[in-house]
């Protein structure tokens, strides 16, 4: 009976399609958003009941919808929801949920969590405890993959207590050195020091950000290394033993250490150094018995010469374009892999099948240091899924809310071809089809990137967005002959415009006059007509030429000095007020932090001036453009 | 080129002196009316910011559309010397005639501040009206472009005699055609109550001003420092009063939003609403409307989403969009027709019904039904505003407009209910017991005569378990049942249908016809 369950055929044809095998009979997905409905996808594949938790203000998210059960485990803030391990352990209990999987972020790298769900009898679908343990920590990791001979960055060091020890140990590795948290993955908490002070101030922010995000506040201080390059292994192991690589990905286009684009393959390795970062890659999972899918990620120099960064013992983010070039479903992996069935795969099966890029869609403002996040209400949203070749990984909808609780990832966009110049101009179509209204977003930047010379001919490093936009990025910038294209839409609409005003049920006097267009090209000015041409959003007046003339008479308005008054820049909760009314702050002196989106920003003077007043206090949440402090 | 009426040969005065009557002399006075005060005067214009009288009605109309009346006519004053050459201005101190915006007749008048400040003489008011009584006939809207100091002193009845001929002639006109005041300078005195009879008066930042008596005044009466702007400015009547309909940023910005503006409006009171052609599907499936009432009944949303979302390519011309926020009135297209849009919004005080946004309301619903616009209200409203500011204020009898307003309404009336409807505020939003001709409930809607916590207050008083009782009385009312069963709503609709729906019903409402019973007018309580 089971077996008749789990394959479906018709006796009268040779063809029988096999469903897979046995795992679980529902999985909890102990996260949100995209990577939760990723996963439910599978378990759809797979003939696995899913359970969707969700906090309150999630409670019609599409991962949501798209379990077949949700259970709400609290209110908005992540602490309270995601993260609250007996709202969740309650849940799985009343759900009889027989696995977890915890996505990536939130509960994915928690042992105390793998340790609970253990206690229960509760498939973690993820690595054994130990390895979480062994990889998780910073440092810990590091001895554990020196000791298998993987390749390790000269100069770290361990946990840190204090400021001043911080300095110390920079000053012994000699800088520039990175701080960052000894729990965290990614780029969270992370600051690099280029000297003392620097030093100080990353060890207050990291350790604050830390304690903030991960609950552990132990950093780690190691050798920064210049101008690298971020390339990472896809391992995927089983209980038996048995391990993989599955490739590189090349995560080097980051913004505050945080990946914007990723590729795989990666254009800088050849086959010798990527079989041997690949072998290391196995070699460090083997002795910590990794199962699951994993990453390690290596800093790659410009000589080839690759160190280990840190093992993230969970489903990545990027690991869709994986997905794409080996044909394997990561997820499903995953789930066999945890039931503990064997690898179907040998090593000389994983290929390398095309070329996949993916961008990371946010609703951030690209032209507030490379993204600032942005929250509002999607008004308008459309994937470009009329093309071929495009698979877009998201857990929003039309009028989903992009709120300031989590992460403000609206999508990943993943383009695939048989060559990269293939992926690269699918993905130029993808971005140019994507439809975002309602919230600010990074499209822009995204496709700036992907068209820019340096980024076609793969000459990349992590410092590739504050080398080629050392200013900030400004949009794209127009040639000539693109400036008159864009010129000529936006006439063309107004006229469109202008006659259809003619238009009307019972007015017969149409005017036959041609309608005369001056065009005046307004980037900054508030404009009429908002184009968005090679991904970036253009705000252009048209006017006819008398209205033009006589605009020319039109004072221009005052904008408010905004030297004197600080406005946060996105909406968040103001964590600390570094001064009061009266104190004299020195030009680029921070004067209060405010956390958004888990990220603290710390918010500085324009000039030296006293400071008037303070309108803000800690723990308050302020909205985007509120007045914080005033300058004299 | 001249009449040929003009062209005659001059009578002949005397024997043999014939005062010759040559082209020159009417080209020389056209030409004089043409730059108006002197073209000192129009740089000084152009320096404050402002355009020329003639410039603005340029802009507003369709290129070589105008046709100007009463070029030639001046002042009659002869006392304080203003009976010399030098005093006198061909046209006087305003510009009129008529033309015509995307092709739909229009009658204009201009004040030219570089006439003796646009002072209103006789002739000036004689001017006006005589524009306005030709607007009347064949029914054409009147768009007044005010910039103007005041009265023509040197004058003195004569001119005030002006102004009343005017508001005459506004309230004359009131509801037959529709009448529009754009005040870009100064406008002040008596002067302000020619566009507050009018259907909308619209401002420019920091150019324009519209008070009784300006801060000098102020500062003698009560002592009270004040600047024009703050007195009677732009952001004051926006924000503040309630005077304003909208603000915009310059005289170009203003004019070219009024051409926006026109475009919505029928041309008389005899003429349907206008149908433009229209690009959006009038099928559309709005589905970022099923996720946009949140759960908690106390959270707020922003009504102008949804209003955005089922109007035509979200295209929504705000009426007051920055005066008792907590209603939302407005004009838009359901598949090209032109509809008022009026909406509670519970991003505002809850979307409550106080003494301002019942008035805001009334009178744009009234406006809508003048001029044959089909109204199409949202409702998502907690009640009336409590409280001893909005009782001594007299919400009884401001309240009682909106109510009036939508009871006296004739035209097509849908309403859809998106969550509370409360109250005596549920029988006033436009509801089926006001002959509102579609009713339509979301599922998210409660038709309740107040929130289940009060309601559990007062009926179990005194009792335990109230916490049940609540939530037997959430279960009966705060659903669109009771209205169901009762018809009080025509049907519950999924959100993501309404636009289609309002599209469908419309067409059928376009041959709606109701006839209130004869009266000489009606008494709404003011």
């Amino acid at each position: 009976v089971k077996k008749s369950r789990r394959c479906v055929g018709d006796k009268n044809t040779k063809s029988v399609f096999c469903l897979p095998p046995q795992t679980f009979d529902k999985i909890l997905i102990a996260n949100r958003g995209e990577i939760a409905c990723r996963v439910i996808k599978t378990c759809q594949k797979m003939g696995i009941k899913s359970v969707a938790v969700h906090s309150d203000v999630d409670a019609s998210a599409v991962h949501v919808k798209m379990a077949d059960e949700a259970v709400c485990v609290g209110p908005a803030p992540t602490s309270k929801s995601y993260l609250n391990m007996d709202a969740i352990m309650d849940a799985i209990r009343s759900t009889g949920a027989q696995a977890v999987h915890p996505g990536y972020g939130f509960l994915s790298e928690n042992k105390e969590f793998a340790k609970r769900l253990a206690a229960e009898g509760v498939t973690f679908i993820g690595p054994d405890t130990h390895a979480i343990m062994a990889m998780g920590d910073k440092i810990e990791s590091k001895l554990i993959a020196k000791a298998a001979k993987v390749n390790t960055i000269p100069g770290f060091d361990g946990v840190v207590e204090t400021a001043d020890d911080a300095v110390k140990i920079a000053q012994q590795i000699g800088y520039p050195v990175m701080i960052k948290a000894s729990a965290g993955g990614g780029g969270k908490g992370m600051r690099i020091a280029w000297n003392d002070e620097e030093t100080r101030e990353g060890f207050r922010f990291s350790s604050q950000e830390a304690a903030s995000s991960f609950g552990d506040d132990r950093l780690l201080i190691e050798k920064y290394i210049d101008n690298p390059r971020h390339i990472e292994i896809q391992v995927l192991a089983d209980k038996h033993g048995n391990a993989l690589w599955l490739n590189e990905r090349e995560c080097s286009i980051q913004r505050r250490n945080q990946k914007v684009v990723e590729e795989a393959p990666s254009t800088f390795l050849d086959s010798v150094t990527r079989r041997a970062m690949g072998e290391q890659a196995v070699q460090l999972a083997k002795a910590v018995q990794y199962s699951s899918a994993g990453t390690v990620e290596f800093l790659v120099d410009s000589k080839k010469n690759f160190y280990f960064l840190e093992m993230n013992t969970r489903l990545q983010v990027e690991h869709p374009i994986t997905e794409c070039i080996t044909g394997l479903d990561l997820v499903e992996q995953m789930i066999r892999v945890a039931k503990g069935y064997k690898l179907l795969h040998k090593q000389e099966d994983i290929p390398i099948n095309g070329w996949a890029i993916e961008s990371r869609v946010y609703a951030e403002d690209p032209y507030k240091s490379f993204g600032l996040p942005s929250i509002g209400r999607l008004s308008q949203y459309q994937e470009p899924l009329n093309l071929s070749n495009v698979r877009v990984d998201s857990g929003i909808q039309e009028g989903s809310d992009i709120s300031i609780y989590y992460d403000p990832m609206i999508s990943k966009l993943v383009t695939y071809g048989a060559t990269r110049a293939e992926a690269l101009s699918k993905m130029e179509d993808a971005l140019d089809n994507y439809v975002i209204r309602g919230v600010t977003h990074n499209i822009p930047l995204l496709r700036e990137i992907i068209t820019h010379p340096r980024f076609i001919s793969g000459d990349i490093s992590t410092n590739f967005l504050p080398e080629v936009y050392p200013d900030g990025f400004k949009g794209h910038q127009l040639e000539v002959g693109n400036r008159r294209e864009l010129l000529a839409s936006a006439a063309a609409l107004y006229i469109t415009a202008q006659l259809r005003s003619q238009k009307v049920l019972g007015n017969l006097s149409y005017l036959d006059s041609h309608v005369a267009v001056q065009m005046i090209f307004c980037i900054d000015a508030s404009g009429q007509i908002v184009l968005q041409y090679l991904g970036t959003s253009f705000k252009v007046r048209v006017l006819s030429k008398l209205a033009a003339e006589l605009n020319s008479y039109m004072p221009e308005k005052v904008a408010e000095d905004t030297s004197s008054i600080l406005r946060s820049p996105m909406p968040g909760s103001v964590v600390a007020v570094s001064v009061k009314p009266g104190d004299t702050v020195a030009e680029g002196q921070e004067i209060c932090v405010i956390e958004a989106m888990k990220m603290q920003n710390s918010l500085t003077a324009a000039k030296q001036a006293k400071v008037k007043k303070v309108h803000c206090k800690p723990g308050e949440t302020v909205g985007e453009g509120d007045l914080l402090v005033e300058l004299e | 080129p001249a009449h040929p009426a003009l062209a005659r040969p001059p009578l002949a005065i005397g024997s043999n002196l014939c005062v010759s009557f040559p082209p020159e002399r009417i080209d020389m006075k056209r030409k004089a009316a043409l730059v108006g005060g002197g073209q000192k005067r129009i740089d000084a214009q152009h320096k404050r910011g402002k355009l020329t009288a003639r410039e603005r009605v340029e802009l507003l109309l369709d290129p070589e559309s105008f046709v100007e009346s009463d070029m030639f006519v001046e002042h009659r004053c002869s006392d304080f010397g203003m009976e010399q050459d030098r005093n006198k201005f061909p046209g006087d101190s305003v510009v009129t005639g008529r033309g015509r915006i995307n092709g739909r007749l229009v009658y204009v008048f201009s004040q030219d501040f570089t006439v003796f400040g646009g002072s209103l003489s006789g002739a000036h008011a004689q001017k006006i009206c005589k524009i306005m009584d030709q607007a009347m006939t064949v029914g054409a809207p009147v768009i007044g472009l005010n910039d103007s100091g005041g009265a023509r002193i040197q004058e003195g009845v004569e001119s005030l005699a002006g102004y009343a001929d005017i508001f005459l002639r506004n309230v004359l006109a009131s509801g037959v055609v529709p009448q529009i005041s754009l005040i870009m300078g100064p406008c002040a005195g008596g002067a302000v109550y020619s566009p507050a009879l009018t259907d909308f008066t619209f401002m420019v930042k920091d150019t324009s001003y519209l008070f009784i008596t300006g801060p000098d005044v102020v500062k003698s009466v009560t002592n009270e420092d004040v600047t024009q702007e703050e007195l009677g400015g732009a952001k004051t009547h926006t924000t503040v009063s309630g005077v304003a309909h909208h603000a915009f940023e310059n005289d170009v910005d203003a004019l070219l939003n009024m051409r926006e503006f026109f475009n919505f409006l029928p041309l008389s009171n005899q003429d349907p609403s206008p149908i433009r052609a229209c690009h959006d599907p009038s099928d559309r499936l709005v589905t970022s409307l099923d996720t946009i009432v949140p759960f908690e009944t106390t959270k707020a949303y922003d009504m102008l989403d949804i209003i955005h979302a089922i109007v035509d390519e979200r295209d929504f011309f705000e009426i007051m969009p920055s005066y008792a926020k907590n209603i939302v009135v407005g004009f838009a297209r359901m598949n090209g027709r032109t509809v008022g849009i009026v909406g509670n919004q519970p991003k505002v005080a809850s979307g409550c019904l106080d003494i301002n946004s019942s008035v805001k309301g009334a009178r744009f619903v009234r406006f809508c039904d003048a001029f044959n616009i089909p109204i199409i209200t949202f409702v998502d409203v907690p009640g009336f505003l409590p409280g001893t500011a909005q009782e001594y204020g007299g919400i009884i009898r401001h309240g009682a407009k909106l109510l009036y307003a939508f009871a006296e309404a004739t035209v097509p009336k849908i309403t859809i209910i998106t969550r509370k409807a409360y109250g005596g505020a549920y029988d006033v939003m436009s509801s089926k017991h006001l002959r509102g001709d579609v009713n339509y409930a979301w599922p998210s809607a409660e038709v309740a005569v107040m929130g289940a916590k009060g309601a559990v207050q007062i009926i179990f008083r005194g009792k335990e378990n109230q916490a049940e009782a609540e939530a037997e009385y959430v279960e009966k009312f705060a659903n669109p049942f009771p209205a169901a069963v009762r018809g009080f709503v025509d049907d519950i609709i999924e959100p993501a249908t309404t636009r289609k729906k309002i599209c469908r019903d419309l067409e059928v409402l376009a041959s709606k016809k109701q006839v209130n019973p004869w009266k000489k007018h009606a008494n709404i309580p003011l």
